[in-house]
């Protein structure tokens, strides 16, 4: 049921929705058609991150699929996280407090890697300030180190924070556009790995920028 | 002269002025896609990929205006709603915003629908001052709402200027269906001398381009591409002004006119790309850029040659 539901979503709502309001422009596409166990990690800025993310990766390969969300943000009981789970299919973390006991989210993100899954990762950990990269957390390095396995497909949105940024409650139509770099694997410590895939994406934003629309006259 | 020169039937026969402007679009078409295939074959050297991308993206374009604007009025009428949207879309994603014009972003693009919906119901009095009066007072405002004072004139001049050119301007357009019988004659006939304008004015350009007539704007637009292209627009009116009430000396001036005017609007969005440092404003139609790049010249002709023909035939 939950199947046919995420269907019709995203053929009836998200591609419309895509085309005609962001007018996505997407570089790279290619890449996402894997079916190799992959991480997909990208800067964060807006909900629709996780929609167009998941609408590249099609409704074919998206049952594989887990964005990796804030259980106290999209957890909160009723619709949303209703929602949350039938549409996007979240793996919810905890984000630490202080003295917080829960379940260690790399060990969460651990087993659905070891069922099988890939996810969907924004290592800036929030959407933060619109248009801007955090620095990313460690825990894309610490999980790709202890799965060599793993492929990172590097991704960078553009323009998404625009059309609905943190705090907003409804969109404004932009163009967007999505840059998708090729999967790749890594070896290392969690450290080298976290910054050479943070230098990936920033790469990617950077090319995205430059492009945009043939600078050279 | 009279406004019954324009008087036709509302229904297309195969005879009609716009099947005949249908038959002249076709041909072409199908003249340039022949040219340059032979152009091809001739000579090898000469790299045509650019052309040919152009070329085939006119063969969507010019057949989807056309079609909607002689199958139904309706048809036509929100065919230009979509293209002010998109070029309106286009330019707020060109300069530069802030999170706190969001509100007044919003409400500009709600001002789409509404304008089209007077040019629906044919209220021609609101169409003309809806923007100019209404929207004028209501941008600003709500600016203020919004509380943010940085900059405050630079943003909202932003935002209402984009709604001038690309929702007021460009919706003349859809106006020129509802003005009366002829009025969808002679909207066909001003975009295809607008757009043919810029298509000769690109091959003369290419072909004897020397003089550079905006270095600074737009470094590929030459003198002579400017001349050629104005003069072949002036000949090209005056062979399909069975389109208009117009006599043939009237046809080749006004289409002089609407060359010389569509060069103006190119420009202007020319050094809107320029303030953003790009090139195009998209890569939404394929060898064109953005639809903002195919509606530059219209912004200027559609308003000028609308009220034109109000005051003299209407």
């Amino acid at each position: 049921m939950d199947h046919w539901l995420r269907v019709a979503f995203y053929l009836l709502v998200v591609r419309p929705f895509l085309t005609f309001v962001i007018g996505m422009r997407v570089k790279g596409a290619q890449h996402l058609e894997t079916n190799e166990q992959v991480v997909i990690v990208s800067n964060h800025n807006s909900h629709l991150d996780t929609v167009v993310l998941l609408d590249l990766v099609g409704v074919r390969r998206m049952a594989r699929f887990r964005p990796v969300a804030a259980a106290d943000y999209f957890e909160v009981s009723g619709p949303v996280e209703y929602f949350s789970h039938a549409l996007f299919n979240i793996l919810p973390i905890r984000r630490k407090g202080p003295g917080d006991q829960s379940q260690n989210p790399i060990d969460v993100m651990a087993q659905a890697i070891e069922a099988g899954e890939s996810l969907i990762l924004f290592p800036e950990g929030t959407r933060g300030e619109p248009e801007k990269l955090a620095r990313f957390r460690s825990g894309v390095g610490v999980l790709v180190a202890k799965y060599p396995h793993l492929k990172v497909v590097p991704v960078w949105l553009e323009g998404m924070g625009k059309i609905l940024p943190k705090g907003a409650w409804y969109p404004v139509p932009f163009n967007g556009s999505v840059n998708i770099g090729p999967p790749t694997a890594f070896t290392g410590d969690a450290k080298t790995i976290t910054a050479a895939i943070e230098a990936m994406v920033q790469e990617l934003g950077r090319e995205t920028r430059a492009s945009q629309f043939g600078t050279q006259p | 002269m009279t406004n019954q020169a324009a008087l036709v039937d509302a229904t297309v026969t195969a005879s009609s002025p716009i099947a005949l402007m249908g038959f002249v679009v076709l041909t072409i078409l199908v003249t340039a896609t022949t040219i340059t295939y032979y152009l091809e074959q001739s000579r090898p050297g000469l790299n045509l990929r650019e052309v040919w991308v152009k070329i085939r993206s006119w063969w969507f374009m010019a057949p989807l205006f056309w079609g909607c604007v002689a199958i139904d009025p309706r048809a036509g009428v929100g065919l230009v709603a979509v293209i002010c949207y998109m070029a309106l879309k286009e330019y707020y994603t060109l300069v530069h915003t802030v999170q706190a014009d969001r509100g007044a972003l919003f409400w500009s693009y709600l001002t789409i629908p509404i304008q089209f919906y007077w040019i629906g119901t044919g209220w021609y009095a609101m169409f003309s001052i809806f923007i100019p009066v209404y929207l004028m007072l209501f941008i600003p405002v709500r600016q203020v709402i919004e509380g943010e004072t940085t900059d405050f004139v630079a943003r909202t001049g932003r935002i209402y200027w984009g709604l001038l050119y690309f929702v007021y301007g460009l919706s003349h357009m859809a106006y020129m269906i509802k003005l009366g019988p002829g009025g969808r004659e002679l909207l066909l006939w001003l975009v295809f001398l607008t757009q043919i304008n810029d298509v000769c004015a690109f091959c003369w350009g290419k072909t004897f381009g020397r003089n550079k007539i905006a270095p600074k704007i737009s470094p590929n637009k030459t003198w002579e591409g400017f001349l050629g292209g104005i003069f072949s627009t002036g000949l090209l009116a005056m062979f399909t002004s069975f389109m208009t009430p117009f006599t043939l000396k009237g046809a080749y001036m006004i289409g002089v006119g609407l060359g010389v005017a569509g060069f103006l609007g190119d420009l202007t969005v020319a050094a809107i790309k320029r303030d953003a440092g790009v090139k195009d404003a998209s890569d939404f139609i394929p060898g064109h850029g953005g639809v903002l790049d195919r509606v530059n010249s219209l912004t200027f002709t559609a308003p000028l040659f609308f009220h034109f023909v109000r005051y003299f035939y209407f």
